[in-house]
Parts: C-alpha cells; sequence; structure tokens
C-alpha cells in the first residue's frame, strides 16, 4: 500500500517500490474478467433456457467492462488482449476452465464471483487505485454473486440428476480455488487470508442451503496453486486464445 | 351478452346470424383502426394466422443469434465484442417478447419450440447463410437488420395490440444493431486493402438474401391480402422491398461499397431505383431446406433445448419442493393461531 | 420443461413518483428467478428501479364480452368530471 501512494503523492520510490506494480495487478484483475467474459460468451445461443441467455450474457458484458477498464489501466486494452501470448496472460486457471455443463458454468461462477464480490467490497472501501473501479463493479459482482446462489440452490436441491451435476462440477473445480487466495502484487491492503475465510464460510453457506457440502481434497496442489497468476495456463486455455486472437492478429495494425 | 369461449373466443357454438354479427363487428374494428386484445372475439383464422407470423418472428430472432454469435469469440476488439454480445442478447430478449405476445393468445412457448424443432414451422430463410467473415457481422446489422426493420416498422400498428406493443419495443432496440453493422463495415470499408475486401465481399453475399426477406413478389404471396385486410400487415411485400432498395443505395455509397447488381439504377419517372431480378429459384430452395445452414441452426437450436432439460427440471422441481414446504409452514402457523 | 414454468407479468416504475406499469412477460420456475428474469430483461437499457412480478394465472380480468356493461354506466355521468362545470370568465384557481 505504502509503495504504490510514495510513486503517486511524492514521485519518490522507496526500496520496495517498482513502477510496474500498478499495471501489474490491473493485468491480473483484468485478465479474470476477461477471460471470464470470454467463456460466458461462448454460452450464447446455447442456454437451457432463452431467460438465461440474457442472464448469462448480462454477467458476460458486466465483465468485459470490468476487463476493459483494467487492462486500460495497464496500457492499450486491445493488444493486451489480444497480442500477449499465453505465458503472459495472469488470470486464474479457474476463469478459463471450459464451460461443461450448465452445472459446470454455475460453479465456476459461485466460486470465482464470491472471490470477487469480497475482494472488490474490499477495494471499493479502501483508497487505492482500484477503488474507483471496485465501486463500480461491486454493484455487478453482487449480482453474479446472486445469480450463482440462486443456481446453486435450483440444481443442488433440484433432481438427484441436477444435484449429481452440481456435485461433479464442485468437485472437479475445487483444485482451482485456491489460487483465489494468493495475494497479488499491487493489490495492496487486502488481508487475503481473512478474504479466504470469509470466502470459505459464505460458500459453504450456500451449499449447505442447497443440501451440498464443501468439497474435500486439496485447494493447493502443487501444479495449481498460484500457477496462472504466474502464467501457467491449463491446455485449453492455449485454444481458447487462438480462438480470441486470431483475427486481430490476421490483419497487423489495421483498426476496427 | 354474448356466450363466447374466453379462453379461445371459438364461436362453435354460436348461431350462423351471431358468428356473422361479430365477424361483421371485428372487420369494422379492425377498419376503424381499433385495437384487438387478447381476450377479445376474433376470427379463428385471424388467430392462427397471428400466431404463425408472431411464431416465426420469435423464431427468427432466437435462430438469428446463431450466425452472429459464431463471432463473439473472435471479435478483433474488446468494443467490437461487447456490442456483439449485447446485440446477441438483444436478440433472445425479442424472441422473448414475441413468444410473450404469441403466448396471449392461448399458445404457449413450449408448443411453439416444439413446432420449430420438429420443422412445423419456420424462421427466417436469411438464418440459414453462413457467417464466414467478421464482416458478414457488419452486413447482418446493416443490410438483414435494416430489411428487418423495414419490415417491422409498420408492425408497431399492427391490429393486434400485444404485437404491436411488442415490436414498439423491439424497433427502438433494433436502431442501434443497424447503426452498428454500419459502423463496422465502415471501419473495415476504409482500412486496410484486406478489410475493404472483406466488406465488399460480404456485402456482395448478403445483399440478394437481404432482398428476399421481404417475401414472395406480391402476385405469389399466399397470406398477403387477408393480413393486409386485417391490419396484420400494412405494406405489400414489393412496396417494403422497393423502400429497402431505396434506403440502401445511398448508404452503400456513403460506404464506398458496391451492392452486387448490374441492373441497379435510379429510375427517374418512377421515383424509385429498379433493380436486377431475384433468384426465386434460391428463395424457395433454402426455404425448403436445402439452404447451406439449414440442419446446423435447427441442430443447434435442439441441442441447446435437449441439453438445457435437466436445468429447466431441475428448477421445476426445486420451485415445486420450496412451494410446498411454504405451504406446509403457513398451514402449520394457521392452526397454531387457530385460524 | 418450461411447461412447469408458468408466466409471470412484469411490472416496471421507471422512475421515482411514477407508477409500475405494465412491461410484459416471461418465464420462470418461481418468484425469485421471476424477478430476476425480470431485472435482466426489461431492464437492460436503465428502464427501471423497481420491479413487481405477478403469475399471469393469478390475474382476475374483466370479461371483454361484458365491456360494454361493465363500463358502460361510468360513461353516462359527465358530473364527475370538471369540464361538466360553468364558471364565468375571470374566476381563477378553480
Amino acid at each position: 500500500m505504502t509503495g504504490t501512494d510514495a510513486v503517486q503523492s511524492d514521485g519518490v520510490q522507496s526500496d520496495d517500490v517498482r513502477p510496474d506494480v500498478i499495471p501489474s495487478a490491473a493485468l491480473t484483475l483484468g485478465d479474470d474478467a476477461l477471460i471470464l467474459s470470454h467463456r460466458l460468451g461462448e454460452w450464447a445461443g446455447h442456454a437451457p433456457v432463452l431467460e438465461e441467455e440474457v442472464a448469462l450474457a448480462n454477467i458476460a458484458l458486466d465483465l468485459l467492462g470490468q476487463a476493459r477498464v483494467l487492462l486500460s489501466m495497464a496500457g492499450d486494452e486491445d493488444e493486451l488482449a489480444f497480442l500477449r501470448e499465453e505465458r503472459s496472460f495472469r488470470n486464474l486457471q479457474l476463469v478459463e476452465q471450459p464451460n461443461g455443463d450448465f452445472a459446470h458454468t454455475i460453479a465456476r461462477q459461485l466460486y470465482f464471483s464470491f472471490h470477487q464480490h469480497e475482494l472488490y467490497a474490499e477495494l471499493a472501501a479502501g483508497d487505492g487505485p482500484f477503488a474507483p473501479l471496485a465501486a463500480k463493479a461491486v454493484k455487478e459482482t453482487a449480482y453474479h454473486r446472486d445469480h450463482a446462489e440462486q443456481w446453486t440452490l435450483r440444481l443442488g436441491d433440484g433432481t438427484p440428476e441436477s444435484r449429481a451435476r452440481m456435485r461433479a462440477a464442485l468437485d472437479a473445480l475445487w483444485k482451482y480455488t485456491g489460487e483465489m487466495f494468493q495475494p497479488v502484487d499491487g493489490v495492496d491492503g487486502v488481508d487475503w487470508a481473512a478474504l479466504e475465510d470469509r470466502w470459505l464460510a459464505a460458500v459453504g453457506a450456500v451449499l449447505e442451503r442447497a443440501g451440498l457440502t464443501l468439497p474435500e481434497g486439496p485447494r493447493s496442489g502443487a501444479w495449481a496453486a498460484g500457477a496462472g497468476r504466474q502464467g501457467l495456463h491449463t491446455e485449453s486455455f492455449g485454444r481458447l486464445l487462438a480462438e480470441m486472437q486470431h483475427l486481430h492478429r490476421s490483419h497487423p495494425g489495421a483498426s476496427w | 351478452m354474448v356466450a363466447v369461449t374466453p379462453e379461445t373466443g371459438q364461436d362453435s357454438g354460436l348461431g350462423a346470424d351471431l358468428g356473422a354479427q361479430l365477424a361483421a363487428a371485428f372487420d369494422a374494428a379492425v377498419a376503424a383502426e381499433e385495437r384487438v386484445e387478447p381476450r377479445d372475439w376474433m376470427p379463428e383464422a385471424y388467430r392462427a394466422s397471428l400466431v404463425r407470423q408472431m411464431a416465426q418472428h420469435a423464431h427468427s430472432e432466437i435462430i438469428g443469434m446463431q450466425p452472429e454469435a459464431n463471432w463473439i469469440t473472435r471479435a478483433p476488439s474488446l468494443r467490437r465484442k461487447a456490442i456483439l454480445m449485447a446485440k446477441v442478447q438483444d436478440e433472445a430478449g425479442h424472441g422473448l417478447y414475441l413468444y410473450s405476445a404469441a403466448e396471449t393468445l392461448g399458445t404457449s412457448r413450449d408448443e411453439l419450440l416444439d413446432k420449430l424443432h420438429s420443422g412445423k414451422q419456420k424462421y427466417s430463410s436469411i438464418f440459414n447463410y453462413p457467417t464466414l467473415t467478421w464482416a458478414d457481422v457488419g452486413a447482418i446489422g446493416w443490410l438483414v437488420d435494416g430489411a428487418a426493420i423495414t419490415n417491422q416498422v409498420p408492425i408497431c400498428r399492427c391490429s393486434y395490440g400485444p404485437y404491436a406493443r411488442a415490436m414498439v419495443r423491439i424497433c427502438k432496440e433494433e436502431s442501434f444493431h443497424q447503426r452498428q453493422g454500419f459502423e463496422l463495415l465502415m471501419a473495415l470499408s476504409k482500412g486496410t486493402e484486406a478489410q475493404h475486401a472483406m466488406a465488399q465481399d460480404a456485402v456482395n453475399r448478403w445483399w440478394w438474401p437481404s432482398l428476399m426477406m421481404f417475401g414472395p413478389p406480391d402476385d405469389e404471396s399466399a397470406h398477403s391480402a387477408q393480413s393486409m385486410a386485417w391490419r396484420i400487415k400494412r405494406h405489400s411485400n414489393d412496396e417494403l422491398r422497393q423502400r429497402f432498395v431505396d434506403i440502401a443505395v445511398p448508404q452503400a455509397e456513403a460506404l464506398g461499397l458496391t451492392l452486387p447488381d448490374p441492373d441497379l439504377k435510379w429510375n427517374e419517372e418512377r421515383g424509385h431505383h429498379d433493380f436486377g431480378a431475384i433468384d426465386w429459384a434460391e428463395f424457395w430452395d433454402v426455404l425448403k431446406g436445402n439452404g447451406p445452414c439449414n440442419e446446423q441452426r435447427i441442430g443447434q437450436r435442439r441441442r441447446a433445448h435437449e441439453e438445457g432439460a435437466w436445468v429447466r427440471e431441475a428448477a421445476a422441481a426445486y420451485a415445486e419442493k420450496h412451494s410446498a414446504h411454504h405451504a406446509a409452514q403457513n398451514a402449520a402457523t394457521n392452526e397454531e393461531a387457530g385460524v | 420443461m418450461t411447461q412447469n414454468w408458468p408466466l409471470w407479468e412484469v411490472f416496471v416504475r421507471s422512475r421515482r413518483g411514477l407508477s409500475h406499469t405494465h412491461a410484459g412477460s416471461l418465464h420462470a420456475p418461481d418468484a425469485e428467478m421471476a424477478l430476476r428474469n425480470a431485472r435482466d430483461l426489461y431492464t437492460r437499457r436503465g428502464e427501471g428501479i423497481s420491479i413487481w412480478v405477478v403469475p399471469s394465472a393469478e390475474i382476475t380480468a374483466s370479461s371483454p364480452d361484458e365491456r360494454d356493461p361493465f363500463f358502460a354506466p361510468s360513461a353516462d355521468k359527465p358530473y364527475r368530471h370538471p369540464t361538466f362545470y360553468e364558471i364565468p370568465e375571470g374566476v381563477h384557481h378553480l
């Protein structure tokens, strides 16, 4: 916290300050929003019911809006989105996971939106560089969290099939959740351990109401913990980027 | 008071005289530009015609999501990506408005979707053409949405109230669709050589199918005359087509793109543009199911519906459990309170 | 299947001081989801600040066939309207 303040207020850099820390943090948060928005965008035309087409698109658009603000804090939004190599993306492995069935998408939303909401609420309350964005985004994430919660209740406490699918999805994505609580350089003033406790309690409470329990098993495998933040991604991510970037890269320097 | 079955408005039990009186009163009201509302008496053929048209319109909106959604994951800038997502989302919304309007006549959305999935009801054939390049997203916005708006603005004054009201909302939202398409093409046309060529290619492929969107020529149109008399339709297919051509020509010039019709020229005498002959054989062929994407489009729609069945069932089961739960709770509370 | 998802009528208040007006309808499994779907569908361009959802089946409507007998009596009571009364010129605020 003090480090970045020092740069902004008096231009004097103390020893622990790196000038790239804000862009780097913006990129990290921005990549989470960008990639999850992309995955949600893949649902267009495939949702289980028309009303849900509209709901998923709303969430995707909120996230894309956040991503654009954040990437623009780090540089040119399109250069950053379309011209970086896979190893330069900092997003969580969780958000890049393929949509799977609707239960997987909802489990991913549940894990991520509860995390994002807690994080943005903290950032919004502070006076750091992300406070203005977070203050706006926290209203959006509150809705995303609610959407995930409503569907978790319905799938968990719906039919035997929906319950089994929701259970499987929660378990499958569990190992990607530990990474969310690795401190992010430049995102200051956040008590990550407390954030994790609140997240566990909140997600656990929703699952309990849905007649489900928190999955067991590690949330921080040797590979998964912090890997996305360091630019190590899962196999499907390369294909996601290939699709997302190919047109932009095919016309170097073109305007759209 | 007249004994009419309120759910369907059928006059089957009425005497012939009374039926004729109702029909005459209906025709007079419609001719006087009065709006028909859901529970009013209406001729069965009017009801059937409306359900058919609203269903086809709703189906077109949701099938129409596919060719454009095809490019969401490849949009070349984040701004374009946001615009395209919002547009495809609007189409889902428009489908919803229209299914709701159709439901006011007693046909459920499930019934209508079943008819779409089984091929008993059609959607606009334009969506059976593929979106091969990014420029197709622009061409759809400019030409296909442009043609749709030309068709739809008069429906805002349709004699059937719920349909007219849905169209007012839709037309308001559609104007952004056409503009973003035009702007997208403008960026390409003024961009690199490759981008310009991409835009021209897209316009070449979408121009004729857009003209076909207005339906067969007036002398071959099966439903036109009656729909006009009932004020479901306000202008003939050929009138609307001509209006669209006249609007599109100067817009193409502004874009710096050529419309692929050597016979297209201003006719001073008529005060309209003349244009070349439309290949109606292609129109009927695509309508019959032989277009490039017919199977793909309906296949994806069916798959989404089938794969979503367990989700819809889960939510219904949850609602039932919880309403039963509430009812039980209320009963218990009432009992305690001695109610 | 969605046949188990009932139809809901949506009423939106566009801003403070105005009443809720009918915006359209939608399907939802229950009231909570109906409210959320309505928010997504009918207020995505900032059209509203408050929403009501009502199961369509719960609405009791007057019969269209009765419209004359039902509403006609109110048409012949012009004295309910201020224009019925003659006020001499020069009298204001009345």
